[in-house]
């Protein structure tokens, strides 16, 4: 379960980061100091059971990773509340926060201390991480000599140990080899089949509409839409993303998202019509040979049903 | 009113992480030389080692106890400046990892503060042995020295829970830190004697912290006797009042870290 509340997030920007003391007192003499507050997360509430899949959708800096950050307690919220129904588990930049010159052992350790794992749980745990990283035999090797591969694979192996009641993906679904990939895709449709509450932060309509039941619509902050009619509002996001149109109504959704269809027909028409012309070219000037290969392969693509 | 009986509970709660963060500064130290962890007792008997030859063969020759004097100033300067300068980093050094994962960020503070502390506890092994070779007459008083150690730790700990604090916010603070600590140890009467100074002068002295635990140090050692309720009253109330402040500066905030990182 996870219940968000009016959740606001606004933090200080302008002349406040890296000018140091010196700086600082210098501008304020002069009284050119200046905080300006920027709002990352603005009003958003929402709230999913479990087993629920969301996909936060937005463009760049609409504050998807704020509001993940948030969810994860790294953040906290100016205004409004969370609440968490379990332990939460962030997939953020997986390879992030490992020491360099630690060994891949050490590294282990420490970073499932600080995932909260106990001790014994940990050194136990231990050989199955390195195992599911493949890392085997480097396991004496200081982190920085790993490649950055191997460092997200052993940051996803670690973070993915225990079923967690709230999983955050940012972006992660694609670490490592295409072996390790669908080891790990395996792995976290365990912990969402487990029951986990799970929130995925992706550009990629199709994802979100293949594995979300939910979607969380963000854009510049603010909350556009929190709803579980997903295909439609993907469509209309398609749309958005097209024309830089938001819709302010349940209309202007349905509307959006009929447009995207619209248009995306009309693509395809206008692509079918351009291979056609295409096509008729190639029948007219190319050499015999050549020219119904062409003609089978552009068939095949449109008009599969004649060929059979 | 904060509460400090939940600090034991959450430093009990995060034990192992604490223990393997302790641990990863210990191994970090000392990864690249070949003596290892032996290092951390080599270095301050060889460091009070010069010292002890410094002032017995060239300088204070017809001193009595010179060297214990000067070694007993010189491990606890060093302790209080390496446990500040070197922790007021503590948290800007794992930003990385405190903007992935919700961790109480004065464990980190924390960790560091007691790797400085085991280190201060090997040199004041070395110091005794010194002190022995400077005749020193040991006796149980030495085992009050647990007090003002005790006690600097904490104010360590709270000096550096404010430069931490101020350190994400002001990354210049490491220089202006660094002329602080200057200033200080020439006030802290580390090499000199301020027996000649008028009566007036010296009570200045007690102004400095560093030199309260310093005269601790030095008067058990050098003259045999617990210190006055006065030194007492003084190490306890700095101690207390760096680490409160500290923790209310920090936990104040705190929150506001991860906007700066």
């Amino acid at each position: 379960m996870l219940d968000v509340k009016n959740l606001r997030i606004a933090y200080p920007v302008g002349d406040v980061l890296d000018i140091g003391l010196k700086e600082t007192v210098i501008r304020k003499i002069k009284r050119d100091f200046q905080i300006r507050e920027f709002v990352a997360v603005d009003n958003v509430s929402f709230s999913l059971k479990q087993g629920d899949m969301l996909g936060i959708i937005g463009h760049n800096g609409a504050g998807k990773s704020t509001l993940a950050k948030a969810i994860a307690g790294v953040v906290k919220p100016t205004c409004g509340t969370i609440a968490r129904g379990g332990k939460v588990t962030a997939l953020l930049e997986l390879s992030a926060g490992f020491d360099p010159d630690l060994t891949v052992r050490e590294n282990t350790i420490l970073r499932a201390a600080m995932m909260g794992y106990s001790k014994e749980y940990a050194l136990k745990a231990y050989d199955h991480i390195i195992q599911f990283a493949e890392l085997q035999g480097f396991e004496e090797r200081s982190f920085k000599q790993l490649s950055s591969g191997m460092k997200a694979r052993l940051g996803f192996s670690i973070a993915s140990l225990v079923d967690p009641e709230i999983l955050i993906l940012d972006e992660v679904l694609s670490v490592g080899d295409s072996g390790f990939r669908k080891k790990s895709e395996k792995r976290m449709k365990e912990i969402i089949g487990g029951g986990a509450v799970t929130l995925l932060i992706s550009h990629s309509m199709r994802q979100v509409q293949s594995l979300c039941n939910k979607i969380l619509w963000l854009d510049h902050g603010r909350q556009i839409a929190f709803t579980d009619k997903v295909e439609l509002y993907c469509t209309a996001y398609e749309e958005f993303m097209r024309t830089k149109e938001l819709p302010k109504t349940e209309e202007d959704v349905v509307r959006l998202a009929h447009s995207y269809t619209e248009w995306k027909q009309s693509e395809t028409e206008r692509a079918a019509r351009i291979e056609t012309k295409k096509l008729e070219a190639i029948l007219e000037n190319g050499k015999s040979e050549a020219a119904v290969k062409a003609a089978v392969a552009i068939l095949r693509k449109q008009r599969p049903e004649l060929l059979a | 009113m904060i509460s400090y009986t939940t600090i034991a509970e959450k430093i009990k709660a995060r034990k192992f992480l604490l223990e393997e963060l302790v641990k990863r500064d210990f191994k970090k130290k000392y990864k690249r030389s070949i003596l290892g962890i032996f290092w951390s007792v080599l270095s301050p008997v060889l460091m009070m080692l010069v010292m002890r030859l410094m002032f017995t063969q060239f300088f204070g020759r017809d001193i009595p106890y010179y060297t214990t004097y000067i070694l007993a100033g010189n491990i606890v300067f060093s302790y209080f400046r390496d446990a500040t300068s070197e922790g007021m980093s503590a948290v800007v050094g794992n930003s990385r990892i405190l903007t992935k994962i919700d961790l109480p960020q004065m464990l980190f503070v924390f960790s560091k503060s007691i790797s400085f502390a085991l280190n201060f506890g090997i040199s004041i092994v070395v110091f005794f042995v010194f002190c022995a070779f400077d005749g020193i007459p040991f006796g149980w008083h030495f085992i009050t020295l647990i007090i003002p150690t005790i006690l600097l730790f904490v104010f360590n700990l709270g000096i550096t829970l404010i430069l931490s604090t101020l350190y994400v916010f002001m990354k210049d603070i490491r220089y202006l830190w660094s002329v602080c600590l200057r200033l200080l140890m020439y006030m802290s009467a580390v090499f000199y004697r301020i027996d000649g100074y008028p009566e007036a002068m010296k009570r200045l002295f007690w102004l400095n912290p560093v030199y309260v635990y310093i005269t601790y140090f030095r008067e058990v050692a050098m003259e045999g006797r617990v210190p006055s309720g006065f030194v007492h009253a003084l190490a306890i109330g700095y101690a207390v009042a760096a680490f409160v402040v500290g923790r209310y500066i920090f936990r104040k905030y705190e929150d506001t870290f991860v906007f700066y990182f």
